[in-house]
């Protein structure tokens, strides 16, 4: 029998009994929605760490020089916490030492900062970040202005008292005022504000844009850092392979001032947007090992649902199949015809589910900022397991149609 | 050997049941020639049920031959006899055996599907096997909407639809009130004189057996009598 022909037959069965094919393909249905929502969310979440956390808290080809780790997975000891606390801290020197080693093509920055009170006339804000940096910071972070310029190198030769503020401080305390050539109280120094950066958006509803940014060598260096301090050495390569160069200098470098002997750890650390992505990767592991968990357990229930629902059938169908039989109907033709059946049941929960699963990852991505995405793979990957399920559920089945003996059959009451 | 569309040789069958074992069949010799119109008759018992499942390739025998349209298919496995079924035999069976959810379209489309034709020349060729027994204005109703006779025509219009060598009728009117039953007889008498058919149907009731042209009568599995109608 041709499948169409089959499958043709099946869904008029399916059709035919309503309720008892219904729980038949529940167990296929709830597997695959789970499979196509999990993997949609996953995914996305996947790719929100990748493009838009890691990119715009790190930057691509960028790593930060700092004297101990900020983002760290995984249990810290107690001994080892003290450890990083014992080191020395990085210095301004330190940067200097830095971007002398590196090429000029690679961007070396300072970053250093606090939370600070800022005050405009009667409005002040307690929470808002201070940074001092340097004037390469811009282009290593990637931050355009909206209204105004950065500051020059001279600027910050000079310390001079110019800042740079985020979009939401410009919101917050000028609203319709154009800000730019006002006076900002930054921790109770006078700056004058030479521009407004463009919005940087949110990171899992953190906002990015409640920030000054000085030069390091202004005053605001006195509410930041002790004397001559940095929080952190950001270098920007062009590519990847030039990054991990950069990476292997700065090591040198810093090994060198420090004066550590062969063998002796490094008493700093590079942080890369890779210490950020481990603990997102260790994360999503486990969800990617409990899902097929899950998938599987609803799987193979559903399959032995299917298994008894297509047992029943060929005891109802008995004499049918015998008709068949002696009609010309040859053993295979019968074997297939329940197998048929017993995968349209199964590819018809899976469908349902790949649907459910693509509304479920839609509302996420509505209701939340995870940007879920279906993959195609997963939808693919759904409608395999739907008709393998069906296919396996259906062989005991089937085959114990396809040994009916005609003359019984044909008897069967 | 003639123009033999069916000859046995002392075809046996036995059934074990439980320790004993029943000796339904006991040597049959028998031939039917091509256009014949047979009955085979018999008592409960005689073994004409289970002559109709040998002849019909639904069983095969435990001993002896039997050669259909000169081929011997007495130890032909279950999947060649399924296709010697498909395309040799028309079954007509008291109880009609139809599908209960199919159109009557779709019932007479079956046994082509399993003969591999394409959809439309199956279509076509179903709709002309429903209107030689006159239920064209029937094609679409389920065998529920149908009266019995009316059922008993789609059957043989399902069995017709592959022009097989024989239409094997086992108790075709069994069902039948005998009004109805005189319908489908005159039905079968004229696939026999118009189209040259050949049937071979089992009954137990005389008066339907009469149609035939010749009668063989079984009796304790052997036959007993074999009598042709003067032509």
């Amino acid at each position: 029998m041709p499948l169409l022909e089959a499958v043709r037959l099946a869904l008029g069965m399916i059709r035919a009994q309503k309720l008892k094919s219904f729980f038949s393909l529940v167990g296929a249905f709830i597997g695959v929605t789970f499979l196509i929502g999990v993997i949609s969310i996953v995914n996305g979440m996947d790719r929100y760490m990748r493009e838009d956390f890691a990119a715009k808290l790190f930057g691509v080809n960028t790593f930060t020089l700092r004297y101990r780790p900020f983002v760290h997975t995984g249990d810290v000891s107690e001994e080892e916490w003290r450890g990083w606390l014992r080191r020395p801290k990085l210095r301004e020197a330190d940067f200097h030492a830095i971007r002398d080693a590196l090429d000029p093509e690679v961007l070396v920055g300072i970053e250093s900062y606090n939370q600070v009170e800022v005050v405009v006339g009667q409005k002040r804000s307690r929470n808002i970040e201070a940074r001092g940096v340097s004037d390469t910071y811009f282009r290593i972070r990637n931050y355009d202005m909206a209204q105004g310029r950065t500051f020059t190198p001279l600027e910050v030769e000079h310390g001079a008292n110019v800042v740079v503020i985020g979009s939401e401080v410009a919101e917050k305390f000028f609203g319709d005022v154009a800000p730019l050539g006002r006076t900002i109280r930054v921790a109770g120094f006078p700056y004058r504000i030479i521009g407004v950066a463009k919005a940087q958006g949110r990171v899992f509803g953190q906002s990015l844009d409640k920030f000054v940014i000085a030069p390091y060598t202004s005053q605001i260096k006195k509410a930041v850092n002790p004397h001559l301090i940095v929080d952190g050495v950001i270098v920007k390569a062009p590519t990847l392979p030039a990054m991990q160069a950069a990476m292997t200098q700065v090591e040198a470098v810093m090994r060198t001032r420090r004066h550590l002997r062969p063998g002796q750890d490094n008493n700093f650390h590079l942080e890369t947007q890779s210490d950020v992505l481990d603990f997102w990767t260790k994360f999503s592991k486990i969800l990617y090992t409990a899902l097929p968990l899950l998938v599987g357990i609803s799987l193979v229930v559903g399959g032995i649902v299917i298994m008894n629902i297509m047992l029943m059938a060929v005891s109802e169908r008995t004499r049918e199949i015998g008709i068949r039989k002696s009609l010309g109907a040859r053993r295979r033709d019968i074997l297939s015809q329940f197998l048929v059946e017993a995968a349209t049941l199964s590819t018809t929960g899976a469908l349902m589910g790949i649907v459910t699963g693509i509304g479920l990852a839609k509302l996420v991505d509505l209701t939340t900022p995870l940007p879920s995405s279906v993959s195609l793979n997963s939808i693919l990957l759904g409608i395999a397991l739907g008709i393998g399920v069906g296919v396996i559920a259906g062989v005991y089945p089937a085959s114990r149609a396809a040994r009916l003996d005609p003359i019984a059959a044909l008897r069967f009451e | 050997m003639t123009d033999a569309i069916i000859r046995t040789h002392d075809l046996a069958r036995e059934y074990q049941m439980g320790a004993e074992i029943v000796r339904a069949l006991r040597g049959v010799d028998l031939e039917i020639q091509r256009n014949e119109y047979v009955a085979i008759m018999g008592p409960s018992g005689s073994g004409k049920s289970t002559m109709m499942n040998l002849i019909g390739c639904l069983d095969t025998p435990t001993a002896g031959q039997y050669w259909l349209n000169g081929v011997e298919v007495s130890q032909m496995s279950e999947d060649e006899l399924a296709r010697v079924r498909n395309r040799e035999i028309g079954f007509v069976f008291q109880t009609f055996n139809l599908l209960p959810r199919a159109s009557s379209l779709h019932n007479v489309e079956l046994p082509l599907i399993y003969a591999g034709i394409r959809a439309k020349e199956r279509r076509d060729r179903a709709v002309a096997a429903l209107e030689s027994v006159g239920l064209s204005d029937r094609m679409d109703h389920k065998p529920s909407e149908l009266s019995g006779g009316q059922r008993q025509r789609v059957a043989i219009a399902r069995a017709l639809v592959t022009k097989p060598s024989i239409i094997l009728a086992d108790e075709p009117t069994g069902n039948l009130d005998s009004t109805t039953s005189e319908e489908i007889m005159k039905v079968l008498a004229d696939l026999h004189q118009h189209h040259k058919q050949t049937i071979v149907m089992v009954t137990h009731e005389h008066d339907i057996a009469a149609h035939a042209e010749r009668i063989v009568t079984l009796h304790d599995g052997k036959i007993s009598s074999d009598s042709r109608k003067a032509a």
